[in-house]
């Protein structure tokens, strides 16, 4: 039962065999088995929403949507009414927001079944979900290893299978890292795809929410769901609704399959490599056509997005003073105190060093020389890939240099950045880009799950879909599961 | 020794502009309601919202563009102003920088030596912070949001106005052109139009300019036309004393007559302005442009030329008319709405009707007497039911009753004489009472026949129209 797609799931209820409160009723209790162990979780719902359960029935009984009764957890910075977004940070530890996000909506409305929040690290800053104001989450493949960041608790949560599908958000790779490390499936789609409301922002120009869940065709189905224009963000594009086609056959023939072999040779860890040439092949059996591509701007990624996405935070974490909502210093006496005091308290370390870092990015007499350098050097990658894609239909490639690594590994925070090289580039063209399981590192660091990048033609979501189902359809790696969660 | 100096004034100027609803967040933007009940989760900076302009807004301040001669740049960006206040919820205001919606334009003011143009840096949309209330409570200060998000165009001028009179010609010519455009309820007193004035001095002749002092929050043509001088004056006696001005913003205190300091340079905030992100940037179309052209409206100096060529009034009445968007809109109304000429309709406007609104304390678009009721008292005038005199009394009753001058006129038996037969039998019963003025009279006491229109006018309590009773004198007393 746990480890069934969408589409098995949605058969089962559609023919009755099982009921939307039975099916929910299992990952329920899954939820309550593992989370003390994962710590996946912020918030589970003290019970399932009745509401919800009834309404999902209830389409399910008129025969409507594949999503219908599927449960889910929301990484917890999408806002939901009633319930606690805390952005896994003290400065929102008890914020109950008064609306939801978009995609909650949306979501809601297509029958799916909000178990509740999911762990990330503080504002979605992190690639280990270790800068939690809740704590650190284990990666059920090995507890005492890190998930990826920062939607850790989502990525974590689907591949324990205390959920089908979690939502989570990707800035610079959020979504695609931790699906990597975790061994299952995570699109980031292209920047406009998605509603951004009710989404807390961390950089507004980069965010985008997505889904992570056990197959690309799961992930397709729900991001058909939640994509379309929201008259309420102004990013969101007007053609932006889009309905997921299930491809019919495995074949590739026809698809030109770019690949960064310069990336891939210089990956340090043998099984990635290893893995990653195998996946490319595998692709190449299937009928696509490997060609070589080049990306020449793309290692000024990391610099540039260390620079543009603190910029955004700096800014869009103003908000968070202590006057209004949130964390509010006690014993202050005069305003600057509470403003200081407030954030001091509120605000996590890696939060705090991402406001100095873009504070001082844009500040008078160093705008142009980081900002605007910045800006530029964006704009130079999100030419390399449209001259790229005038070859290609898809760019392959690794989504991180290495496997889940074990907690408090990392004390150096730039070598935690620098291994988002490989996820940064798509994110700041704005492109589609998913990550996929394609097998397992062997080696003194156990079994852990490796992801394989595709990165698809701004709005092509289909295409990369398309390409990641296929790919699934004859390997299994997306369906297994850890010793201790099956 | 004052005469070795020049002012140099550079203006800014916030107009709120007139939407139903904020800039942003689609919440309603009324003045007076009570304190945070205009509150959107965005205008509250609630985590998660996301800013979508109000279209009305661009197309207000298109709408100004055109009318001060300013390009309208193709791409128009918003980009945030950051700073902490505990009424700019967000922790910055999202305003514009780069590229402000309106661009480089001009406007012709009168001054002593004649016409001079003061050119228009730019215009920018931004949004207006909450306020900020500290005299309400000992130990807190209250926040009102409800003007939080509330759209305003920011007007900069070049430093081009050379003294305090010129800074007062600009402003008003602002002030008419966003009135007449229907943009700005141009309230001073809510603050839907205020001004920062950028002053410095420098001896005559020098090009360079001094360093300036910036006013902030100035909301009356007086006040700001006293601020300037008092600014001037300061940084003159500072040179003159061999000390220098520092550059910093200074606030006018209307009450005592003078500026203080507010913060200097060094203390001004790093606004870290960046474009904002939540935003794409905007496309200002041909076409767009294009239908704004069509809500220009009549601006005054070509109401003053239609009004004086067209409808026979006098030049000065006109320019008083065409000048206050409010009167151009009770007086066009009575136009169209009356049959009374136009320059009779001027005349009383301008006369008995604004006497009666001073005498009220009362601005015209606050009047008890509506354009419709004041037509149709134009219209009794017009067709010689009533004298001016007449018409003045009609005008206290109707303020004070609200009935229409035609109610009046009936209820209270005011209607002109102009029954010649009623006419000639009073004059007749006149020239009988007093043949010795008759006699005067027809001697060549010319100044005798006003004692006689002065009688009938006492016995008919001033109702006998005056034009036919001079003439039916002139016949009896000159015809026997």
């Amino acid at each position: 039962m746990i480890n069934l797609t969408i589409r098995q799931m949605a058969g089962l209820l559609a023919e009755k065999s099982i009921s939307v409160q039975e099916l929910n009723g299992v990952f329920y209790d899954r939820c309550r088995a593992h989370n003390a162990s994962t710590n996946a979780l912020i918030t589970l719902n003290d019970e399932l929403n009745a509401a919800e359960i009834l309404h999902a029935q209830q389409a399910i009984d008129v025969g409507n949507h594949w999503l219908a009764g599927i449960p889910l957890v929301h990484k917890d910075l999408f806002c939901t009414q009633g319930i606690k977004t805390t952005c896994g940070s003290n400065m929102l530890a008890n914020f109950i927001s008064p609306y939801n996000a978009t995609v909650v909506d949306r979501l809601g409305q297509a029958g799916m079944v909000s178990l509740g929040k999911a762990n990330m690290d503080e504002f979605a800053m992190g690639s280990s979900n270790e800068h939690s104001a809740f704590g650190p989450v284990g990666n059920p493949w090995d507890l005492t290893r890190v998930p990826g960041g920062s939607s850790g608790g989502s990525a974590a949560a689907v591949a324990a299978r205390m959920v089908p599908v979690a939502t989570g958000s990707d800035t610079g790779g959020s979504i695609r890292q931790p699906a990597a490390l975790c061994g299952i499936t995570g699109i980031k789609p292209s920047y406009g795809r998605v509603s951004r409301y009710g989404m807390v922002a961390f950089a507004s120009s980069l965010d985008q929410a997505g889904v992570m869940a056990v197959s690309a065709d799961d992930c397709a189905l729900v991001l058909s769901a939640m994509s379309g224009h929201d008259p309420l963000d102004s990013t969101s594009a007007h053609a932006s609704t889009w309905a997921w086609e299930k491809p019919q056959d495995t074949e590739l023939k026809d698809l030109k399959v770019g690949v960064t072999r310069a990336w891939i040779d210089a990956l340090e860890d043998p099984d990635i490599k290893q893995r990653t040439w195998q996946a490319i092949e595998q692709l190449q059996d299937q009928g696509a056509q490997i060609i070589d591509i080049e990306l020449p701007h793309a290692d000024l990624a990391v610099s540039a997005y260390y620079v543009l996405a603190p910029a955004e935070c700096s800014s869009n974490l103003s908000r968070f003073d202590g006057v209004r909502f949130g964390h509010q210093a006690e014993g202050v006496n005069d305003l600057e105190s509470l403003y200081r005091q407030s954030r001091t308290e509120g605000f996590g370390e890696e939060v705090k060093k991402r406001i100095m870092i873009g504070a001082w990015a844009l500040s008078s007499g160093y705008y142009d020389a980081y900002y605007l350098q910045a800006q530029k050097v964006r704009r130079l990658i999100s030419n390399d890939f449209k001259q790229a894609f005038a070859q290609v239909d898809v760019i392959a490639c690794p989504v991180s240099p290495e496997t889940a690594f074990e907690h408090g590994a990392k004390a150096d925070g730039v070598s935690m950045y620098q291994a988002d090289q490989f996820t940064l580039p798509a994110s700041l063209a704005g492109l589609p880009c998913l990550s996929m399981p394609i097998g397992f590192s062997q080696g003194q660091n156990g079994r852990l799950p490796i992801g394989l990048q595709l990165v698809g033609r701004y709005f092509d979501e289909q295409t990369i879909l398309s390409v990641a189902d296929k790919y699934q359809q004859t390997t299994d790696h997306h369906l297994q599961l850890p010793e201790a969660f099956q | 020794m004052k005469q070795d100096w020049e002012m140099v004034i550079g203006l800014e100027i916030h107009v709120r502009l007139d939407t139903e609803s904020k800039l942003f967040s689609g919440m309603k933007a009324s003045y007076g309601s009570s304190p945070n009940s205009q509150v959107s989760f965005l205008d509250a900076g609630l985590p998660g919202t996301l800013p979508v302009i109000n279209q009305k807004a661009l197309e207000y301040a298109i709408r100004f563009g055109l009318s001060v001669d300013a390009t309208i740049p193709p791409v128009t960006i918003f980009a945030r102003k950051n700073y902490f206040y505990p009424d700019l919820p967000k922790g910055y205001q999202i305003s514009q920088m780069d590229h402000p919606i309106v661009g480089k334009g001009h406007l012709m003011i009168q001054t002593d030596a004649g016409e001079k143009r003061i050119d228009i840096t730019r215009a920018h949309l931004e949004e207006d912070a909450g306020k900020s209330i500290h005299d309400k409570y000992d130990q807190y200060s209250a926040i009102d949001l409800n003007r939080a998000g509330t759209p305003l165009i920011e007007v900069v001028s070049e430093p081009q106005m050379s003294n305090a009179k010129e800074a007062v010609a600009f402003m008003r010519e602002i002030y008419t052109r966003v009135t007449h455009l229907g943009i700005c309820d141009g309230n001073l007193q809510e603050g839907s139009f205020r001004c920062d004035a950028n002053v410095s001095v420098r001896p005559k002749g020098q090009t360079t300019l001094g360093t300036r002092a910036e006013i902030k929050n100035l909301n009356s043509f007086r006040f700001i036309e006293k601020a300037i001088n008092h600014e001037a004056k300061r940084q003159i006696k500072r040179l003159e004393a061999g000390e220098k001005v520092v550059q910093e913003t200074r606030l006018y205190d209307a009450d005592k007559d003078q500026t203080r300091s507010m913060r200097s340079k060094e203390d001004a905030n790093d606004y870290r302005y960046f474009p904002d992100p939540d935003q794409l940037p905007i496309t200002i179309s041909a076409a767009m442009i294009e239908a704004q052209k069509a809500h220009l409206p009549e601006f005054p100096a070509s109401k003053i030329k239609r009004y004086t060529t067209e409808l026979g009034i006098k030049a000065d009445d006109a320019t008083i008319i065409a000048n206050d968007i409010a009167m151009v809109k009770f007086f066009e109304y009575s136009l169209a709405h009356s049959k009374a000429a136009p320059d009779l309709n001027a005349k009383f406007l301008l006369g008995e009707f604004s006497a009666l609104l001073n005498a009220h304390s009362q601005s015209i678009d606050n009047s008890q007497i509506d354009a419709d009721a004041y037509s149709g008292l134009l219209d009794e005038l017009q067709a010689g039911t009533v004298s001016r005199k007449v018409a003045k009394q009609i005008l206290d009753d109707m303020w004070a009753s609200g009935k229409s001058a035609a109610q009046i006129i009936d209820e209270q038996d005011l209607g002109q004489i102009s029954d010649s037969s009623a006419l000639t039998a009073l004059i007749d019963e006149l020239i009988n009472d007093h043949p010795e003025q008759v006699a005067s009279y027809r001697s060549g006491n010319d100044k005798m026949f006003n004692f006689f229109v002065g009688q009938i006018m006492k016995k008919t309590k001033g109702q006998a129209n005056p034009v036919q009773t001079k003439q039916l004198l002139e016949d009896k007393l000159n015809n026997e």
